[in-house]
């Protein structure tokens, strides 16, 4: 639900960097969202299309870097990927706090 | 076909909201205002633990910004009781955003107290996004289940205060408290967990002693 208001920004950062650069059509937005930025990378793509029409990106084609979120061991330190109901680090069962990898939503850049 | 040509930009989609969630909380400071921003699942009690603080918060003037996808009751419920509250309809969007906290801090006409935001009934997307508070108190309860931690981790990474709500029915849930905690303290190591009942009124006494310790009033 809320991908409409961040597709519509997504477009007008695009937007205006394309007019910045002097390029009348964008071709590529190239994104980065993590899992737990909370948004779905099909969503976005869905209200793209409609929002993106008769600006410089109407053509343009969103390329998606998914980011899958990891946790820190406190004890050893290693980077690990989470299973469910768990915070448990896989090598040496110490426990995991979450980093800021899995929570980034940035553009890029774009291909004009 | 020509070749494209890349350009970079690096910017954060959260950037705009993040800079008007910033100028507001700085406006709300130099206010002598602390914020709250109030988060949970629907009926979890976000209305009801309010009413408890507020009763409590002798000689400090608190206000309310109500947010909901739709309706008044919660803004009315507390004007009839005196405070001065303001409703915030998103009229479908799930989760509070700075602009939006902006125009009701400005109608609002605040100085000298606390600010609760109580965000839309959401456990996921609220978490996200910053509208100018000083701190994010997060409400859960003992009937939602021990496994929401686990479940729905950022909006318990992010909390400055965990209330967990309707422990009157703890004989009555299968709640697994140690689950719970091992959950949370995973996430959040610093923010106080504090049971309370907007039933039976227990545990509202530390949470305002926790609003009290944190503002200048």
């Amino acid at each position: 639900m809320h991908e409409y208001p961040i597709t519509q920004r997504i477009i007008e950062v695009a937007d205006e960097y394309a007019e910045k650069n002097h390029a009348d059509e964008v071709k590529v937005i190239n994104l980065v969202v993590g899992d737990y930025s909370g948004y779905v990378a099909s969503s976005i793509e869905l209200y793209f299309d409609i929002i993106a029409q008769g600006s410089r990106c109407e053509k343009a084609r969103l390329n998606i870097e998914r980011v899958t979120p990891k946790l820190k061991c406190s004890k050893c330190g290693e980077y690990f990927e989470r299973i469910p109901y768990s915070f448990e680090c896989p090598s040496c069962h110490g426990e995991g706090s979450p980093t800021e990898i899995g929570q980034e939503f940035y553009i890029r850049s774009i291909e004009v | 076909m020509s070749e494209n040509r890349e350009i970079e930009i690096m910017e954060s989609v959260y950037d705009k909201n993040d800079e008007v969630a910033s100028k507001i909380n700085a406006e709300l400071t130099k206010k002598n205002i602390y914020a709250i921003n109030v988060m949970g699942a629907p009926g979890v009690g976000k209305t009801t633990s309010l009413i408890q603080i507020i009763k409590r918060l002798e000689g400090i003037t608190p206000y309310v910004i109500e947010g909901d996808i739709e309706a008044d009751f919660d803004t009315k419920t507390l004007q009839s009781l005196g405070v001065k509250a303001i409703q915030i309809n998103t009229g479908g969007a799930c989760h509070l955003d700075s602009p939006l906290i902006g125009n009701a801090v400005e109608e609002l006409n605040l100085e000298n107290g606390v600010l609760f935001i109580e965000n839309i009934g959401n456990l996921v997307c609220p978490a996200e996004f910053m509208i100018g508070e000083h701190a994010k108190m997060l409400i859960s309860t003992v009937t939602e289940g021990s496994d929401k931690p686990y479940k729905y981790p950022l909006a318990f990474e992010k909390a400055n205060i965990i209330l967990l709500n309707k422990c009157d029915l703890l004989p009555y849930v299968d709640f697994d408290e140690e689950f719970f905690m091992k959950g949370v303290r995973a996430l959040n190591k610093t923010a106080p967990v504090i049971k309370v009942s907007g039933k039976t009124e227990e545990g509202y006494d530390e949470v305002v002693a926790w609003i009290r310790a944190r503002i200048n009033l």
